[in-house]
């Protein structure tokens, strides 16, 4: 039995069918169809719109605006007037040959951006005469817009991919945006969007005369989500003007949340320095100031010896470990003395308490409280260890696990650190004394000092800092930033350190930065600073019950604490829980306070453009 | 017997004929659709059509080892050869290279191997020797055991990748048994199962099986005084209300979404062209805008600029479309058919059982290539990734078909020796 007769019949009804098929889309059907010119359909990529980024109180802080880049496909080119083309655009004629050589390199088919962003009078007048121009086109592009001129290095600059970066990546093509520091880079995903595209036929003069096939292969972008973020506007604008004329960092943190009120870094720039075609050059211009380092984050970044503000922790362990009660009394005589060893103090002597010595910063009370700490165990080192756990207990000594692209992990010495140090078990509590008073190894991030004052306005626990509180329509909701992270300190421990916090305003180094009505507490700090003058620190919370704001900051060789940071955070405070300034002498001061003599130079980066 | 001519006077010319055809038209829609000005070196290695080329020769010396050797080795060698290419797809799934989700590549230096289309070699060959074997009779049961665990094997193993269009390349294998002897019942039963499973996902599974249970309700009614209607009409109601449900649990469980929607795109359940429909969109716009004879060698535009996704592999036949237009499209579809026609006569002309089985796998193979892809590409078949035969860019491809074509061609030579 021959049974190929089914081969056959398959072969006929395939020949058949796709026969019609093809007769069908290549003949009959006009929807395939492009015009008779091959060239009469283009398709241009539709960048979506980057996702806004809105304070929490819902003002806008980072929009979009409208350019246009001067588009080129080689292979479409036909020979042209580069005088005509040159003079129309303001460019030389170097330019168009230089970059035309680029473009056909890069592919003589696909369309390379020959000049960027467009100045809206530049591209009113090309558009008339774009027709000379065959193979040229122009693509609306979207760049970003700051309404206020405030918060550079937090929300972070985007700029164009590089070929590296669409190795690893690809779903990036050449001249697509990217975050590249501060919010736009750790939100980059969702603020992107998806590009879309569009078809166009454009006549034998290169006009665009409509979209191709009604539009039906178009795909519409998709725009990127919209983000609220954690900052509050009033005061990262109001701690930023403060902040003129001076270097340094403030971090404020809402402790019931850890959510970031202000990161605030200065030196900074205008974030609109750094959009359309001035971009370039203003950037390597910032690049370049090593001096200012205007694109340094020093509030995630600056690696700082805490200072006095420490020995709240020291208070902290000491009470927790037992080695001293709120009632322990050490007696200061202009300082702490061990042997030949001896630690200045500028406190007022005598004995005293651990509330008071913490409202005078007493150095022998916080020396000798360390000693007792590390001498309450067997060894050196079993003490060393218990402390820098509890240290460790507050974020500092790692990272914090922000939704922040960058950070540093500061330093906690430990036990082992230490046997390196001093190559095995020789050292003592006095050898470490300067952990005593938050110097030597020992630093922090402006951003962990924030969350340490956090933690101890919470009475002994704190949540992951992070500056973003809503994508698009919905709250963020990683569960790491929800869950507590508890310290290894008592809460019933924290009372008495509050009060001599709340003294420090009262009665004690911040006295000059009191406010009647605020209950603040707070503690200055003087960071020794072995390459110039010393750093003025300053933490604070407030209010004392159910605190609402956590600040840390420093001003770079601002002498002391009392000097710049304490009258500036009192100043941050009262801004955000009244809104407004009650003490406009104070405020003048602190505006005008230029340390550049300090520096040898302005704080501010001289821009190009 | 005839006299003895040389071994090139025997081989047959038309369809040798028709595979340079197709292999270097093939490489020129290859060059056209990747073609640069920047690099017109047609022996640019960097380049795919650069690559093709030494592909293509490299097909030519394995065309000469086969030409050289002796047909009856290939009966004879067939389990061996059977078992090497089991070894290589178990070898893949351990050592093998994941590209785009498919464990189907092993990388040897800087040689690459798919093993799936050398599969399809041993596959023919054991099929083809099994079915050739004395008293094998596929019109009974007990002879239908072994070639279905001989085709299992390698598609459970292709399945693992997972590649789902190589594995459903073997299926063109019931061709082969239906040739064999299969009762032709099997395959009205497969077509009538394709059909259910399409009703089921046209209309959901419960509105079908109400219909089903409707139609047996009234056949009963009808015949309902034969007593020996009913067993097989209610077995076969109930098979196919079973086949409904099945086919609608697998395709909502099992298919992964990507599956689903090239599923309904081309039943016209579902309009996406952003993303599964854009690459079926694309590819018509670039054939359709072929017309009637085409934009003219290297003049297309809509496969160079990159609408087309695997514009020199799975979607190549869009080149020839836009290039060569209507003409050119109908004459390598023709060209196709062509070949299979000519192999169909081979192969009856066959005295030895094997190499007649073997040149229906042949027929088969190539067949369900060339019926599937280019279905795809003009929007009548889902999307699946298999390439289309001597035309798509690919070494592993093209050295798999070349094999198996040549090695049936050297059957064909030296059938009045293998009697």
């Amino acid at each position: 039995m021959k049974r190929n007769g089914l081969f056959w019949f398959l072969f006929a009804a395939i020949g058949i069918l796709y026969t019609l098929r093809l007769f069908t889309i290549q003949i009959l059907d006009p929807q395939y169809k492009l015009s008779a010119d091959n060239n009469a359909k283009r398709i241009v990529k539709i960048y979506p719109p980057r996702g806004f980024i809105y304070d929490r109180n819902g003002e806008l802080l980072v929009a979009n605006q409208i350019a246009y880049d001067l588009m080129v496909i080689p292979r479409q080119t036909i020979r042209f007037d580069t005088l005509k083309l040159s003079q129309l655009l303001r460019i030389d004629r170097k330019y168009i040959r230089t970059e035309l050589t680029k473009a056909r390199a890069y592919s003589p088919y696909k369309a390379s951006v020959f000049l960027k962003m467009l100045t809206v009078d530049d591209y009113a007048r090309l558009q008339e005469r774009l027709h000379q121009f065959k193979g040229f086109y122009v693509q609306r592009r979207i760049l970003r817009h700051y309404p206020q001129n405030f918060g550079a290095n937090a929300f972070g600059f985007i700029g164009e991919v590089n070929e590296s970066f669409i190795e690893e990546h690809p779903e990036y093509e050449m001249g697509d945006l990217v975050g590249k520091t501060g919010i736009e880079k750790s939100y980059e995903e969702v603020l992107k969007g998806k590009a879309g595209v569009k078809y166009v036929l454009v006549n034998n003069h290169n006009r665009e005369m409509g979209p191709y096939m009604e539009g039906q292969f178009d795909l519409p972008p998709i725009p990127g989500e919209d983000l609220v973020s954690t900052l509050d506007a009033r005061l990262q604008s109001y701690g930023e003007l403060l902040m003129t004329g001076k270097r340094g960092s403030i971090v404020a943190i809402e402790p019931s949340t850890g959510e970031i009120l202000a990161l605030i870094t200065t030196p900074s720039y205008d974030p609109n320095a750094l959009v359309g075609r001035k971009r370039s050059r203003n950037y390597s211009a910032l690049y370049r100031d090593s001096i200012n380092k205007p694109l340094y984050d020093r509030g995630l970044l600056a690696e700082y010896p805490p200072g006095s503000p420490f020995k709240l922790l020291v208070a902290l362990v000491g009470l927790q470990t037992g080695a001293i009660t709120e009632n322990t009394v050490f007696s200061c005589h202009h300082g702490f003395h061990y042997g030949s060893l001896t630690v200045g103090c500028h406190c007022t002597g005598g004995p005293m308490a651990l509330r008071t010595a913490i409202s005078k910063s007493c150095n022998n009370y916080f020396c000798t409280s360390y000693k007792a700490i590390i001498e309450h165990f067997p060894t050196a080192q079993q003490g060393m260890d218990v402390w820098s756990n509890h240290v460790k207990s507050f974020g500092l000594g790692r990272f914090l696990g922000s939704d922040l692209p960058t950070g540093r992990k500061g330093f906690v010495p430990t036990t082992d650190y230490y046997n390196r140090v001093y190559n095995g078990t020789s050292w003592r509590a006095v050898t470490t004394i300067s952990n005593g008073i938050g110097q030597g190894e020992l630093v922090v991030t402006p951003l962990q000092l924030a969350n340490m004052t956090a933690a101890i306005a919470n009475r002994g626990h704190w949540f992951i800092p992070h500056i973003v509180k809503k994508i698009g329509k919905q709250k963020v909701n990683n569960p790491d930033f929800f869950k507590p992270q508890r310290t290894t300190i008592n809460p019933k421990h924290f009372q008495v350190v509050i009060d001599g916090m709340f003294d420090v305003f009262e009665i004690g180094t911040g006295a000059g930065s009191r406010l009647e009505g605020i209950e603040m507490c707070g503690k200055t700090g003087t960071a020794e600073n072995p390459h110039g003058q010393d750093h003025s620190i300053f933490v604070a919370f407030a209010p004392r019950n159910n605190p609402k704001i956590a600040i840390a900051m420093i001003v770079e060789n601002g002498y002391w604490g009392s000097r710049w940071a304490a009258p500036i955070s009192s100043l941050l405070i009262e801004k955000y829980l009244r809104d407004s300034i009650s003490r406009p002498d104070m405020e003048r001061r602190m505006i005008e306070g230029d340390l550049s003599g300090e520096y040898g130079m302005s704080v501010k980066t001289r821009l190009p453009l | 017997m005839r006299s003895e001519k040389s071994w090139f006077g025997k081989i047959d010319t038309i369809t040798v004929s028709l595979y340079l055809f197709l292999v270097l038209f093939g490489w020129m829609n290859i060059y056209a659709a990747v073609y640069n000005e920047e690099f017109g070196n047609i022996w640019d290695t960097s380049q795919e059509y650069g690559k093709q080329l030494l592909f293509i020769l490299t097909g030519f010396v394995l065309i000469g080892l086969i030409l050289l050797s002796d047909a009856r080795l290939y009966e004879f060698l067939s389990f061996p050869i059977y078992l090497i290419t089991l070894a290589l797809l178990a070898l893949v799934l351990v050592a093998g290279k994941e590209i785009g989700g498919n464990k189907s590549w092993l990388i040897i230096g800087s040689f690459s191997l798919q093993p799936s289309e050398l599969a399809k070699v041993g596959t023919a060959l054991m099929i083809s020797r099994y079915l050739s074997l004395k008293n094998v009779d596929l019109a009974l049961w007990r002879y239908r055991w072994i070639p279905g665990i001989l085709l299992a094997i390698p598609v459970a193993f292709i399945l693992l990748q997972p590649d789902a269009g190589s594995a459903l390349v073997f299926t063109s294998f019931l061709l082969v048994f239906y040739r064999a002897g299969l009762p032709v019942h099997y395959l009205y039963a497969g077509a009538w199962a394709i059909a259910v499973v399409v009703l089921s996902l046209l209309f959901s599974a419960p509105n079908v099986s109400i219909a089903f249970g409707a139609i047996g309700l009234i056949g009963l009614w009808l015949n309902g005084r034969r007593k020996k209607f009913w067993l097989p009409w209610l077995v076969g109601i109930g098979l196919s209300i079973s086949l409904l449900f099945a086919a609608d649990y697998i395709f909502n469980e099992v298919l992964r979404p990507h599956q689903q929607t090239r599923i309904n795109l081309i039943l016209g359940l579902e309009d996406d062209p952003r993303n599964a429909g854009y690459q079926t969109a694309q590819s018509l716009i670039a054939i359709g805008s072929g017309g009637f004879s085409g934009k003219g060698f290297l003049n297309g535009t809509q496969t160079k600029f990159n609408f087309v996704p695997e514009q020199s592999t799975d979607y190549i036949f869009c080149t020839v479309g836009e290039e060569w237009g209507f003409l050119g499209s109908v004459f390598t579809l023709l060209a196709f058919l062509g070949l299979l026609a000519r192999l169909v006569i081979l192969a009856e002309r066959q005295k030895n059982a094997f190499a007649k089985y073997y040149g229906y796998s042949v027929v088969s193979i190539l067949f369900i290539h060339v019926a599937v892809n280019l279905g795809m590409t003009i929007g009548l078949v889902p999307v699946i990734g298999i390439p289309l035969p001597f035309f798509s860019y690919g070494g592993s491809s093209l050295w798999g078909f070349t094999l198996l074509l040549f090695i049936f061609i050297k059957l064909d030579a030296q059938r009045w020796q293998m009697l």
